[in-house]
């Protein structure tokens, strides 16, 4: 689903910061960003390389972003989507950016306002980066889940 | 290890897909496919095939026969023996389609629905052999935790 509240921001972030590299993937998005450079939809391997490559990674507030600024060891800034917006069908994102969003180097910004104000504040000091994580869930869990499958 | 079985490790595109990925010890050993949205994904689990549907959601639910075609092509292909799935709704069809025919199902509702179980995630528990939630204080009778992706 679109996100133009989120891509909105960043390219009025990248206005007010013309030094910065700033680059958008907007989806479906109906915004076209006129001062960040911007694409559709990249594929997932150079996905991976954009976050590993970032000093500063912002997305919604979606397990797939969080999962990979924590893979990659990278600060991550999320505006969480509002159903009242039509950028989702529920509100669990502001449970994860409240439930998830708690661990280190993962920030979540209130509004667009505050998600500017978070970025230039968190490119100027990024603070602890997500502390490192295995590529595997926990080996007891899926441990059970082997059972599961083999029972 | 026991013998291997066939394996059908399907979930939507995004963070439902990603977590999946990382529950891959699990089956390691057997003989799995994957099912996802994004074709480009076939890079991330090579050797093992991984095979796409159409995407459907509350939000376009007319795209429903579209994604059940697909769904059913798959299940036809792979002839699983035990299904597993993140979510969201396309798993959810899978898991219907197969229920007479005793396979095993496990659904794992995303880690995103840390306040309520997933809208699909609410209706697994009619047809899915197994639901369990990622999150300790969603656990409720038929719903176990055993952890998480996290």
């Amino acid at each position: 689903m679109p996100f133009d509240r989120l891509v909105q921001a960043m390219d009025e972030w990248a206005a007010a910061n013309p030094t910065v590299p700033v680059e958008i993937q907007i989806g479906r998005g109906a915004y076209e960003p006129r001062h960040a450079k911007w694409l559709r939809l990249m594929p997932v391997a150079e996905y991976r390389a954009r976050v590993e490559g970032a000093r500063l990674f912002v997305a919604h507030a979606g397990m797939g972003s969080i999962i990979a600024a924590i893979e990659a060891g990278k600060p991550l800034l999320m505006l969480p989507r509002l159903q009242a917006m039509g950028e989702h069908n529920t509100d669990h994102q502001l449970a994860t950016a409240v439930n998830v969003g708690n661990r280190p180097g993962l920030h979540v910004a209130g509004d667009a306002d505050d998600l500017k104000m978070r970025a230039s504040a968190l490119l100027a000091d990024t603070g602890t980066p997500p502390a490192p994580i295995e590529r595997f869930a926990d080996p007891a869990f899926t441990a059970r889940i082997r059972a599961f499958i083999e029972s | 290890m026991a013998k291997p079985k066939r394996i059908l490790a399907i979930a939507s595109g995004g963070g439902h897909f990603v977590q999946l990925l990382r529950l891959r010890p699990a089956w390691a050993g057997h003989d799995v496919s994957y099912a996802t949205v994004h074709a480009d994904m076939a890079a991330e689990v090579a050797p093992a095939r991984l095979m796409t549907f159409r995407d459907v959601s509350r939000a376009d639910w007319w795209r429903l026969p579209l994604t059940l075609f697909d769904i059913a092509i798959i299940l036809l292909r792979v002839r699983p023996q035990v299904i597993v799935t993140t979510g969201a709704l396309p798993p959810l069809l899978a898991l219907a389609l197969v229920k007479p025919f005793g396979v095993r199902t496990l659904w794992v509702d995303s880690i995103a629905n840390s306040e309520v179980l997933s809208g699909s995630g609410g209706h697994a528990g009619k047809v899915a052999s197994q639901v369990v939630t990622q999150w300790p204080h969603l656990a409720q009778p038929g719903v176990d935790c055993w952890g998480s992706v996290l």
